[in-house]
This record gives structure tokens, C-alpha cells and sequence, in this order.
């Protein structure tokens, strides 16, 4: 039987982990992640998770340890947040490189300087290169399904790719609400089992892993990569479809989400928590007769080129909201990968809510009213006080 | 052909994949010079010094030209001479 906890977002991770029975975390604390790895440790002490809890003193060696028990074969996870994952960057690309599929959680927050331990997605969105598959949930539900989804996508053998889910610091990872939590034997069904083909420890079938790759062979490794990221898009929509028809709870395709898109000549799209405000302003719109569609990105990387152009394809006005900014270009990285994909029609970017700077319902009024009529490529900071 | 994740599964692969092609220096040894102390065989860290019929010998192949020899030999049996020359 599945129940319902009024929970925070952190704790909706713990728990997905816990349900995907993992055997190995390794996990240093920083905020906003701690309490989702203090859960973590309560579940494995008290005895409810029979997992090993590696302390580490820094996040690089917390993604040192979980390569080394991902390569082994273990189901492993481990959650981060801004300076952490930073540290972890060039682990993250080891775990990719030797195919790792670790699922970490990421609590969004930005990057210092000035030390700042509120939400932006900077942090996550410069890892974007790594090779990663990276998730932005709107909920704490959707925080839960999509770690549970997360092992089957980052373990199928067309993928083999690590995962990382992220959600917004402090406005997911501290904020309560409720959250189904299904069953451990629906849960176990659905996650199965991990029987690694490729990586593993056993004496028996010696193997060599993380050896050089020299030049005459690095470039194909990259290159195997970037196909298991082309397959993942499939893959990521079936197991999502697998998961709504079993759970009842589905997002969009997997990929991205429409929310009244067939109407609207306007729309907004944007990525994690900021979606919710968004639709309530398209509902309230919709009362007064404008119509204003939502295209949220849920999958990043992949980035769901087809799919978003073909969800704009009727689109007049196209907003992207960006919680990072790539400095010197003065764009928000959403915006960059959109506007490649879609060449033909107005894009504007919109750089928000950095280092926690509040998303307010007239910020994203402000924005409906200057897409209409701002000039293709523009760029505009919102709430910023000059 | 790459494996996922670039595994060996096979041992050997060593011998396959040669791992001097960088080398700057080449490191010359002078078996008549050479008092057969093993210090080269021991400090040299890519194990591309071998003991063959009772001489050392270097293994080019796999020597990186690190130069360790040549600063170990007590008797400067081994000199160096640029690549190419
Ligand atoms: S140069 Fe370095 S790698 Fe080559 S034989 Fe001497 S110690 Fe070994
Ligand atoms: S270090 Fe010099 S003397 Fe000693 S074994 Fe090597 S070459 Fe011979």
C-alpha cells in the first residue's frame, strides 16, 4: 500500500533512494542538501535501509567513492548542492566516461562569490558537459518518482550513463508537502535489479577499469557517450510512460511538459520550481481570456531539441526563463540550447531568481507583457536593482 | 573497437597498446659500462627495464623517457640522446 507524508524535498530524495534499495551512499553535507543525507544515514542506522554509508571529508571524494562502488557493480547514490558540486566536477566526468549509472540529488543553489546558500541553478548548469543526464523537478513528488525513474534510465543498457536530479534549494528542498509514497513492493518492481554487464568486481572475471585512452581511441569513448545521450531521450520516455501507467503520475513526455499550449500565441519556458508560479499565472490569465502557454524542460540532458520544436512550433513570443547566466554573452544557458534548436521565431531571454532573488507572480506578468513586444534575442534581467 | 566505458576485459592489452610514442629523450645503456646493481630495473617506473640473458636492456616500446635511469645509475652507464638525433 503506497501512503501519504506531508515531507520536504530532501526527504522525498531519501526516501527514493531508500525504495530503490541502494547499496552504497557516499555523501558529504552541505546546505541545502544535509537533511536529505541525515535521513539517509537514520534509515541505513535504524536499520530500514541495508545500504553502506560512506563518511567522506569532501564532496570530490564522495563522488571518488561512489565511482569506486559503481564500478563494482553497486546501485549507488549521493546528493550535493552548489560549492559541492562544483567539487565534484572533474569526477563527474569520470563517472560518465566509464559509464557509471550513480543517481545523485542536487539541491540548486548558486555559486559563491559572495557566499550565497539560496536557490539559482547555476551550479548544476555548469556541469552540463560532463556527460550527466540531468533532471529539474517541479515538486516533491516529482523529486521522488524521478530518482525512482532515474535507476532505470541511468542502468538501461542503451544508456549506462550517470543521473543527476535536481531541485530547487529551499523551495523544494525545505518546504513540506505531500507526497505519495508508493509501496517498497510496487517500488522494488518497478526499479528491479541492478545486474551490471560491463562494470563489476569479481575475481573470477578479472577486468580493467579506468585505464588511458590515447588518442587513437578517446575520441570514440566521447563519441559513445554522446550516442548513449541520443538513446536516452527513448529510453527516459518509455520508463516514464511505464512509471504513469503503473503509479498514476506522469510529466509531460518525460522530456518536457505543455501545460495550455494549444491556444497561445505566447509562451513561457522555464525549468523547475518556477513552473508552478507560472501556471498559476497562465490560470489566472486564462480567467480574463488570454491564453499563455508553459513549456517546461524536465529533461535538460538530453537536451529534447525535437521535442521542444515541435512543441513551439505554433509559437509567436517564446520566453526563456533562465536561473544562470552564462557571463560574457550575457544568456541564459536554456536560452543558448533553444535558440539553436528553434531558429525561425522570436526568442527573448529572461535571466531569474539568481542567488534567491524572488520569482514574484508580477515578475512573470512583467515578462508575458514584454515577450509581446520585445525584439528577437533580447535579453532582460528581472528584479535586478540598478 | 571501444568497449562501453573503455573496459579491458582481456588481459595483455598492454602488449597491444605501446606507450613510448612521447618520449623527448631516449635513454642510451652502455652494457660494457654497467655493473648490474639493478638500480635502472627497480626506479624505473614503467618496468621498461629488463634483465635479458644475464644484461639489462631498455624496452623502447614502453620506455616514456622519464630520465630516472639515467639519475640512478651509479656508474653513468645510461646517457641520454634527444629523439630523432
Ligand atoms: S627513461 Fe624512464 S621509462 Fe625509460 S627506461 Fe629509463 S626510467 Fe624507464
Ligand atoms: S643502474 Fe646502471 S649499473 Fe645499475 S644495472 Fe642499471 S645500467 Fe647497470
Amino acid at each position: 500500500m503506497c501512503k501519504v507524508k506531508v515531507i520536504t524535498g530532501t526527504s522525498a530524495a531519501a526516501e527514493a533512494a531508500k525504495l530503490a534499495d541502494v547499496d552504497v551512499i557516499a555523501a558529504y553535507p552541505i546546505t541545502p542538501q544535509t537533511t536529505c543525507v541525515e535521513k539517509l544515514a537514520e534509515f541505513v542506522a535504524n536499520g530500514e535501509l541495508d545500504a553502506e554509508f560512506i563518511k567522506v571529508e569532501s564532496e570530490h571524494s564522495a563522488m571518488s567513492a561512489c565511482i569506486g562502488a559503481s564500478a563494482t557493480g553497486a546501485r549507488t547514490f549521493t546528493a550535493t548542492a552548489s560549492q559541492g558540486l562544483a567539487l565534484m566536477h572533474e569526477m563527474l566526468f569520470i563517472a560518465a566516461g566509464m559509464r557509471l549509472p550513480i543517481v545523485m540529488m542536487n539541491a540548486n543553489r548558486a555559486l559563491s562569490a559572495p557566499i550565497n546558500i539560496w536557490n539559482d541553478q547555476q551550479d548544476s548548469i555548469s556541469q552540463r558537459d560532463t556527460g550527466w543526464i540531468q533532471f529539474y523537478v517541479e515538486d516533491n513528488q516529482e523529486t521522488l518518482d524521478t530518482i525512482l525513474q532515474a535507476y532505470r534510465i541511468g542502468e538501461h543498457e542503451d544508456v549506462l550513463l550517470p543521473v543527476m536530479v535536481n531541485l530547487d534549494g529551499f523551495i523544494l528542498t525545505h518546504t513540506v508537502e505531500p507526497v505519495t509514497i508508493p509501496s517498497e513492493e510496487n517500488a522494488k518492481a518497478f526499479v528491479g535489479v541492478y545486474e551490471p554487464k560491463h562494470a563489476y568486481l569479481d575475481p573470477d572475471r578479472p577486468i580493467t577499469q579506468g585505464c588511458v585512452g590515447v588518442p587513437e581511441c578517446y575520441m570514440e569513448t566521447r563519441y559513445a557517450v554522446e550516442k548513449a545521450m541520443e538513446n536516452a531521450k527513448k529510453v527516459i520516455k518509455e520508463i516514464h510512460d511505464e512509471f504513469a501507467e503503473k503509479f498514476k503520475r506522469s510529466y509531460g513526455n518525460g522530456l518536457i511538459e505543455e501545460y495550455n499550449m494549444e491556444n497561445a500565441d505566447t509562451v513561457i519556458v522555464a525549468m523547475g520550481s518556477v513552473c508552478g508560479t507560472i501556471k498559476e499565472v497562465i490560470d489566472r490569465l486564462k480567467e480574463k481570456g488570454k491564453e499563455v502557454g508553459l513549456l517546461r524542460v524536465r529533461c535538460y540532458r538530453p537536451f529534447p531539441a525535437e521535442d521542444i520544436a515541435k512543441a513551439l512550433k505554433d509559437a509567436e513570443n517564446i520566453a526563456v526563463l533562465d536561473k544562470n547566466i552564462s557571463l560574457g554573452i550575457n544568456k541564459g544557458a536554456l536560452y543558448l540550447d533553444l535558440a539553436s534548436t528553434v531558429r525561425d521565431k522570436k526568442v527573448v531571454n529572461y535571466i531569474v531568481g539568481l542567488g534567491g532573488r524572488d520569482i514574484r507572480i508580477e515578475d512573470i506578468e512583467k515578462i508575458i507583457s514584454h515577450v509581446e513586444v520585445a525584439k528577437d534575442g533580447e535579453t532582460a534581467w528581472i528584479g535586478l536593482k540598478e | 573497437m571501444v568497449t562501453i566505458g573503455a573496459i579491458i576485459y582481456e588481459p595483455g592489452s598492454s602488449i597491444r597498446n605501446k606507450t613510448g610514442s612521447w618520449r623527448v629523450f631516449r635513454p642510451i645503456l652502455d652494457a660494457d659500462k654497467c655493473i648490474k646493481c639493478e638500480n635502472c630495473y627497480i626506479f624505473c617506473p614503467e618496468g621498461a627495464i629488463q634483465e635479458v640473458d644475464g644484461k639489462f636492456t631498455i624496452n623502447y616500446d614502453y620506455c616514456k623517457g622519464c630520465l630516472i635511469c639515467v639519475n640512478e645509475c651509479p656508474v653513468n652507464a645510461i646517457t641520454k640522446v634527444r629523439e630523432g638525433k
